[in-house]
């Protein structure tokens, strides 16, 4: 991850689907204080529920730490999801557009890639997953 | 917790999404909905999103949803007032919305139900020859 100044630093908890909205609220916030555009707003903030939800369902709940980031004159946003549920076993397949283990469309940890400009995950079986995303105003 | 209301307006159903849905409540609205269908004999229901800021997979998979029930009751769904930064997330997202069909506004899909549930005056509106609205 881009070494920066991080402030503003909440941690939300993710137990329960109410705190699924939560996270997006803290998000959407963080975003418009780092004065991203409309656009990446709205993709941040859905990066942030794919992955929250994820957490939430696969991972058994968990935390989200939402923070803005400095780096030089560029502001962005940072969330790390934190769960230390099941972990995944098979990376790649799980950030393959489609494949789902759950009822899902198999399509939260891809999209949520694509939707952010960095993706860091961490994951190992039995033990848990991190993902963190930062996304930088323009 | 709350449900979404859901409104009727001659034969259609109309429900505006104006709040940040948790996932239960989405499903609740699918549940909803179907009965109301049955209930009503509508033909049509519009869902307005135009206050929705994001629509996620889940949001997404359960308007295909709600667009497969309404179909298989016989009666069409049109997702209106998506905003432009939304549409431009989901297709980044890579969801489809397979099987929805949309309209700008609550008025352009009234237009397109009374079109589509009510062929006879299909051929009056042509005549008009509308631009705008007379793509199929
Ligand atoms: N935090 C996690 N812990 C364990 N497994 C996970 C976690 N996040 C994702 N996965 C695994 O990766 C798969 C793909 O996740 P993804 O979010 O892309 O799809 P989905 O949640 O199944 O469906 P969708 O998000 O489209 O509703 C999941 O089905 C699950 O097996
Ligand atoms: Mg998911």
């Amino acid at each position: 991850m881009t070494t920066s100044e991080a402030t503003d630093r909440q941690v939300q908890a993710i137990s329960s689907d109410e705190d699924v909205v939560r996270v997006r609220q803290l998000v959407r916030t963080a975003a418009v204080a780092a004065k991203l555009s409309l656009v990446d707003q709205t993709k941040v903030v859905t990066a942030a529920s794919e992955l929250a939800r994820n957490t939430l369902v696969y991972g058994g709940g968990g935390s989200a730490e939402v923070c803005r980031v400095l780096n030089g004159s560029r502001h962005g946003v940072r969330i790390v999801f934190t769960d230390s549920g099941p972990g995944i076993a098979d990376v790649e397949l799980a950030l393959t557009d489609g494949y789902t283990s759950g009822t899902g469309m198999g399509l939260g940890l891809s999209g949520a890639r694509r939707l952010v400009d960095e993706f860091h995950l961490d994951t190992a079986v039995g033990a848990g997953t991190t993902v963190a995303v930062v996304k930088w105003a323009r | 917790m709350d449900r979404l209301p859901i409104l009727k307006i001659g034969s259609v159903l109309l429900v505006s999404i104006q709040i940040d849905m948790q996932d239960q409540m989405a499903l609740q609205l699918q549940e909803d909905l179907g009965q109301r269908i049955v209930d009503t004999g509508c033909k049509g229901v519009i869902i307005d999103i135009t206050g929705l800021d994001i629509v996620d997979s889940f949001v997404g998979r359960t308007l295909s949803t709600i667009a497969s029930i309404s179909r298989v009751l016989d009666a069409e769904t049109i997702v209106v007032g998506m905003r432009p930064a939304v549409a431009i997330t989901l297709v980044e997202l890579g969801l489809s919305l397979e099987g929805i069909r949309t309209a700008l506004n609550v008025e352009r899909g009234l237009e397109l139900l009374a079109r589509s549930t009510e062929p006879d005056t299909a051929d009056d509106l042509e005549l008009f020859g509308d631009p705008e609205t007379a793509s199929s």
